[in-house]
């Protein structure tokens, strides 16, 4: 993994997905305050995302690196009409590792083919964001213990979620079970479908989940749009359907933990949070040590 | 009464004849070749009858012999293309285009928040489904089919 960019999910192979997820282990169990030193990261956000940006200066901070970087691109030379290409190899003579956050998908792929040092996708557009997923992988191993043979339940906007798919495509290296639940109009794309049949995998679709809740290890809620629904009737319809809430947990395992790639609007109610099972707040924490992670494999740090 | 058979584009002594080309993209297939910036002769014609295709194209390039990989760029716009080559006016070789596995420029990706379509990025693909020809963006991972496909 050394030198190499992160730009999709399917860049990294199992073992590769495990070896990330060891080593994020160790930076929490062990933080490596001086791991960094002398190493400057740039990260260049050229649309803002306030959460994903924090996430990887934390992790960059706490290895006692330097950060360089734009934090929305009004900031940035390209209101002047820099082209992304001249961008990035300017910003590779004054970094040793970029993270990238572009609206355009594909800008991620095309940077790490541009820039001379290794670039990791900080999201795409809708396409990828391979960190969230494998910060994912990290929680849900950790709230298990293992990733193996889970029961695992996709809740809301399947069909535009990118996280989802990416979640998917990484969970499918483990045996999972997946529930898809979602409105008509949001369920799971059918590549993803042919994609589980071609491995073998079993999901099952549904429109509803109270009543069968009690089966899942992981429940995995995404927010549902407005914006999304062609028929605003439908929405109005659906919209409380995808609501998680403390009474729906009753008979839920006991191992079973509630994550979310946040920020929340409405999809799980307040009362959620004191749940034991809600793990979204701890989910952000593992971003760090897994972006801490990436970045030093990467570097070859390790 | 004299029967007349005449061909209606004239014979070459040495180079290729491309056959079969759709009549509506035989300008296509002479750019995706760079037969503009060619000092060959070159004769086409298009809308010509055929059973086949209903109109066709033909296009007769003097003394010029593709490759098999830079023929095979044209089978995005003519699948059914049929090559002859041609020497001391023989043809002396058939060949037929075949959808290669990757497509590096000729198509545009049909997503419009793709970053090939905003800055000046040579587009690749790779071919997934060669029957309807089905791209799939390098870049964005999109898939451009063949109802979508807009050559560049």
């Amino acid at each position: 993994m050394k030198n190499r960019s992160l730009v999709s999910i399917d860049d990294y192979s199992k073992d590769e997905i495990i070896k990330i997820l060891d080593l994020a282990e160790e930076f929490e169990k062990s933080p490596a305050p001086n791991l960094l030193e002398g190493k400057v990261i740039a990260t260049l956000f050229f649309e803002p995302s306030t959460r994903t940006r924090l996430s990887f200066e934390s992790a960059v901070n706490r290895f006692g690196g330097r950060i360089v970087g734009f934090t929305d691109s009004s900031t940035s030379s390209v209101t002047k009409g820099e082209t992304l290409k001249d961008t990035i190899k300017t910003v590779s003579n004054y970094s040793d590792l970029i993270v990238i956050r572009h609206p355009l998908e594909g800008s991620a792929r095309y940077a790490s083919e541009v820039a001379s040092v290794p670039v990791v996708n900080a999201g795409d557009g809708a396409n990828q964001h391979p960190t969230q997923t494998l910060l994912d992988l990290y929680s849900i191993r950790k709230t298990q213990g293992t990733l193996d043979n889970l029961n695992i339940f996709l809740v809301g906007d399947l069909k535009y979620g990118r996280t989802v798919h990416s979640l998917l495509m990484a969970m499918s290296h483990f045996n999972t079970t997946f529930n898809f639940i979602s409105p008509e109009e949001l369920r799971m794309p059918d590549e993803y479908k042919i994609f589980l049949d071609n491995l073998g995998l079993k999901y099952y679709e549904h429109l509803d989940f109270t009543d069968i809740i009690s089966r899942a290890d992981i429940v995995y809620m995404t927010r549902v749009q407005k914006e999304r629904f062609s028929d605003p009737m439908e929405y109005e319809k659906v919209k409380n359907v995808y609501v998680l809430r403390k009474k729906m947990l009753k008979n839920t395992k006991d191992n079973m933990r509630i994550l979310h790639p946040l920020p929340r609007v409405n999809e799980i109610h307040d009362e959620v949070d004191s749940s034991e099972k809600a793990y979204y707040f701890p989910q952000a924490l593992n971003g760090v040590y897994t972006r801490q992670a990436i970045i030093a494999s990467i570097l070859g740090l390790t | 009464m004299k029967e007349r058979k005449q061909l209606s584009v004239s014979a070459i002594k040495n180079g290729t004849v491309i056959d079969h080309i759709p009549a509506k993209n035989v300008f296509k297939v002479l750019q995706i070749l760079g037969l503009d910036n060619v000092d060959e002769m070159i004769t086409f014609g298009t809308n010509f009858e055929s059973k086949k295709l209903g109109k066709k194209g033909l296009i007769k390039v003097s003394n010029v012999f593709f490759l098999d990989e830079e023929i095979n760029k044209i089978a995005l716009v003519a699948p059914e293309a049929k090559l002859n080559i041609i020497k001391e006016y023989e043809v002396v070789e058939k060949k037929v285009v075949e959808v290669p596995d990757k497509i590096i420029g000729i198509a545009r990706c049909v997503n419009p928040q793709c970053i090939t379509n905003h800055e000046t990025i040579t587009t690749r693909f790779q071919v997934v489904s060669k029957k309807d020809v089905s791209l799939k963006c390098h870049y964005c991972g999109k898939i451009t089919d063949q109802e979508n496909l807009v050559i560049v």
